[in-house]
């Protein structure tokens, strides 16, 4: 019996008029849409991902795409996205696999907060004539000044433990080489360098072309520990352990043997062509204690020299776990919400777990807050942060920083389209094959990387500025310059936010 | 727009209230009428070492009876009496001024290295957040608070301020925006030995809310001002900061500047900014804060509201108009204008 095929998803079609048959779209797509026959460019659309590498290179705007081609009968359950996920597992019997970040239409509630601004009562602040402080400090603060007095000279006894010094609250999130190419990755680290901000490595170690760029890199443990050696964490400005991430909470990563080329086999230190999968926990983190032991064991093999940084996924219980990280020696706490990218998750994961990140944000800052230990360690927003709006709120609700992803890859090129996974990204993203990571020059990547973190940075001052704030300190936690709207009570409480007109 | 006047004699020379009164009283333009108030230092030289707890009642039934059960719980009231007013055709009396001359029980609180005033505090916090018809507007020792809904010489007038001596005034005329013109919302705002008159609107509220309420203060009147009266407390008394180096806190220099600093007062400010950074008040504000040991006056870091400082002698005027100092004290030598975030210091001498 044959279940036969589902409807197409895009349907394209080339304006033969204005097709001046360059066959840029042919050379272009990488999933094999366009081949030529006859002198004729013939289209397969079943293959196509929209990922829009066609479009943007023709010349002459002649290709159009369109999405949905084929209706089902409509129902307001029986989605045709439900229904072909069936049709999928009945032939296969297999995890449906997707990239990118949460795809379900659940309300966003950044969309659904208001920043403020100063009328009369207080001058706003123009960022153009008067200085502007978004430098933030990532690390453990002290709870209190200490300092003894000898004949009015003060002598400071309070030693600041390590901190990263951003020159602004965005940084770019972990993305491994093995995911992501090279020649990405070194686009997103000299961008960092450039706008003097941070980079996580990834669980995927750190290539030698990285290594200029090392003073700017956080490099990340994961549950797998590939790549990790002695040389590999002295390279790192600070250190990360991941213990989740927000698109798939619960279960390790996961890097599809297509994508483990030569170099990233010798980064990742695995064999060749193997998939590499992360094991669900660190084996050697079964309880918070744990978790504690291995901060502490990693600062104490870098010298007590570096920061480390623990992130977990925004689960239901976030704050609490929190509160407990807060508790050991680590520096920050990333949080990282249900909507944050990734090149291959168990779509039913990264659909259906977690919780959003404004709510955690405001959660692990509000327990933080009440256990009177907030300013003591940092908290790192991520997942699903889209511009300088998302940015802004997610420091009022209580993060110190926050980590982009997305949006970097789509300062590279990146349209979304999903197919991470399959690792033949038409951008040279999120592929490994040399004829496509070629597509990306680093000098131009990197400066439209910069380019987009100097828009955010400068939207971000400007919104300062107009709700009367010369620091970023001042925004942090700052409810009272956000206000809901069509938010229900619950969620106001949990983000201690006030309605609109309140 | 608010207008706020404060003087200290550094010889702890008393003065009367008269002149401060008519100091308010010439910036009157400053005020809408919905507020106005004094505090005075050393006027209780009868009771040096009870907290004068000012307490504006709604009513001296239940509230009262609620009040006079917590303090006779946790300390002992040596004395209480109804402060004296005076009525006003301009000022209507909302509430009931009444003052107790209380002396805490020190071993009731444990954990702290300050008993009393651990204690003082956790009851101005207690009753202003449960008992309802009672505010406490003023708790330190040998100090006053005295204001009400009204134009400074009608508040001055209600109480009678002329009869009363201190060797520092502070006082402010309001013009509410962020609150009604109730009587909790006039200044100064006091805690314990401290008080707070500001000029301004803190931007940073929020933060420095959440900031002092996750160290055990409760933020019940609604205005910005009391968190600068609580965040004064808590680096002042319990981190044990000098006032100056509190101003730095709440009003540090720009990283700019900082990063020009010698290695050895940068290190400094950089780890007091980043220990203290939820506490950095922004927005414009000009205050001044008084505790039994002198007066501090400061502005914010790029100086949004003005200050004016004044001296003759021992006397020490910080002022948000020089007009209204030259109207205090006509003699004035020296009279100048402190940059954005400078701290104005008056401290007395033993």
């Amino acid at each position: 019996m044959s279940l036969g095929s589902v409807p197409l998803k895009y349907k394209i079609s080339i304006d033969r008029e204005q097709c001046m048959k360059c066959m840029r779209c042919v050379d272009n797509c990488s999933y094999g849409v366009y081949r030529v026959e006859d002198d004729k460019i013939l289209i397969d659309s079943r293959k196509c991902t929209a990922c829009h590498r066609c479009m943007s290179m023709c010349p002459r705007d002649a290709i159009m795409l369109q999405e949905k081609p084929v209706d089902y009968r409509s129902h307001p359950l029986w989605t045709a996205e439900a229904r072909e996920d069936v049709i999928n597992q009945a032939r296969t019997g297999k995890i449906i696999l997707a990239g990118m970040g949460n795809a379900i239409d659940y309300p966003i509630i950044f969309d659904r907060l208001v920043l403020d601004a100063c009328q009369v009562t207080n001058p706003s602040i123009d960022p153009l004539r008067e200085p502007m402080e978004l430098r933030t400090y990532l690390g453990k603060k002290p709870a209190k000044l200490e300092f003894t007095k000898n004949n009015g000279d003060v002598e400071l006894s309070t030693k600041l433990a390590p901190n990263l010094k951003l020159d602004t609250p965005i940084m770019i999130g972990h993305m491994s080489y093995g995911a992501i190419s090279l020649n990405a990755q070194l686009s997103l680290a000299k961008a960092v360098a450039k706008t003097g901000t941070f980079m996580g490595t990834g669980e995927g170690g750190m290539h030698d072309a990285i290594y200029p760029y090392q003073d700017h890199m956080i490099v990340q443990i994961a549950s797998g520990r590939f790549g990790v050696d002695i040389n590999y964490l002295e390279r790192g400005a600070a250190i990360e352990i991941k213990v989740g991430q927000g698109a798939k909470p619960g279960i390790g990563g996961h890097l599809p043997g297509e994508k483990v080329c030569s170099d990233v086999s010798c980064t990742r230190m695995i064999p060749l062509g193997s998939d590499a999968i992360s094991p669900a926990p660190h084996h050697d983190i079964y309880s918070i204690e744990d978790l504690a032991q291995l901060v502490r064991s990693l600062k104490e093999a870098t010298n007590w020299e570096k920061p480390v940084f623990v992130k977990i996924a925004a689960v239901h219980n976030v704050a609490a776990i929190a509160a407990g990280i807060a508790r050991s020696s680590a520096d920050a706490v990333v949080i990282d919400g249900f909507r944050g990218g990734t090149g291959a998750a168990p779509k039913v994961f990264r659909d259906n777990v977690g919780i959003p990140i404004e709510a955690a944000i405001a959660a692990v800052d509000q327990k933080l807050n009440d256990q009177g230990i907030r300013n003591e360690i940092s908290l790192i927003a991520s997942g699903g942060i889209r511009n300088s709006a998302d940015l802004a709120k997610s420091i009022a609700l209580g993060a110190d920083a926050i980590y982009i992803g997305t949006a970097s890859l789509i300062a590279l090129g990146c349209r979304v389209c999903g197919n991470c996974y399959r690792g033949l990204c038409p951008w040279g993203i999120a592929t490994q094959r040399s004829e496509l990571v070629e597509r990306i020059d680093p000098q131009v990547g990197s400066q439209n990387v910069a380019n987009l973190i100097n828009a955010w940075t400068l939207e971000l001052s400007e919104l300062m500025g107009a709700a009367g704030l010369n620091s970023i300190e001042s925004l942090r936690g700052n409810r009272e310059r956000l206000r809901g709207y069509m938010l229900d009570e619950g969620l106001l409480n949990v983000l201690k936010v006030e309605s609109v007109g309140a | 727009m608010c207008g706020i006047i404060g003087v200290i004699d550094r010889t702890m020379a008393r003065m009367d209230g008269s002149s401060i009164k008519k100091a308010l009283g010439l910036m009157d333009e400053r005020g809408s009428g919905e507020g106005a108030g004094y505090v005075a230092y050393g006027i209780y030289p009868d009771y040096p070492d009870c907290y004068a707890i000012h307490v504006f009642f709604d009513n001296l039934l239940e509230p009262k009876s609620d009040v006079d059960k917590i303090l006779q719980k946790w300390g002992r009231i040596v004395h209480q009496e109804e402060i004296p007013t005076y009525e006003q055709p301009g000022l209507k009396k909302e509430h009931i001024p009444w003052r107790y001359f209380f002396k805490p029980y020190t071993d009731l609180m444990v954990g702290t290295t300050n008993p009393d005033d651990d204690n003082v505090k956790r009851l101005v916090m207690t009753i202003n957040s449960n008992v309802e018809g009672a505010l406490v507007f003023s708790s330190g020792i040998n100090l006053g608070v005295f204001k009400a809904s009204g134009w400074p010489e009608d508040v001055a007038n209600f109480y009678r301020i002329e009869d009363y001596k201190g060797y520092i005034w502070l006082a402010h005329n309001r013009y509410p925006t962020n609150t009604a013109g109730w009587w909790g919302g006039a200044h100064p705002f006091n805690l314990l030995d401290w008080s707070v008159v500001h000029n301004g609107e803190i931007t940073s509220y929020g933060t420095n809310r959440r900031y002092v309420e996750s160290n055990g203060y409760k933020c019940t009147m609604s205005t910005d001002t009391e968190v600068v009266a609580y965040l004064f407390d808590f680096l002042g008394r319990r981190h044990g900061l000098p006032s100056d180096m509190i101003v730095e806190a709440l009003a540090p220099p720009f990283w700019d500047e900082i990063d020009e600093m010698p290695e050895k007062q940068e290190e400094f400010m950089r780890t007091l900014r980043l220990t203290y950074g939820p506490a950095l008040m922004n927005g414009p504000f000009a205050i001044v804060v008084a505790t039994k040991d002198g007066i501090v006056g400061f502005t914010d870091r790029i100086k949004l509201r003005p200050l004016v400082v004044g001296e003759n002698g021992a006397r020490l005027y910080i002022s948000s108009e020089e007009a209204a100092i030259r109207v205090m004290d006509p003699e004035v030598e020296k009279i100048y204008m402190p940059r954005a975030g400078e701290p104005v210091i008056g401290s007395v001498v033993e």
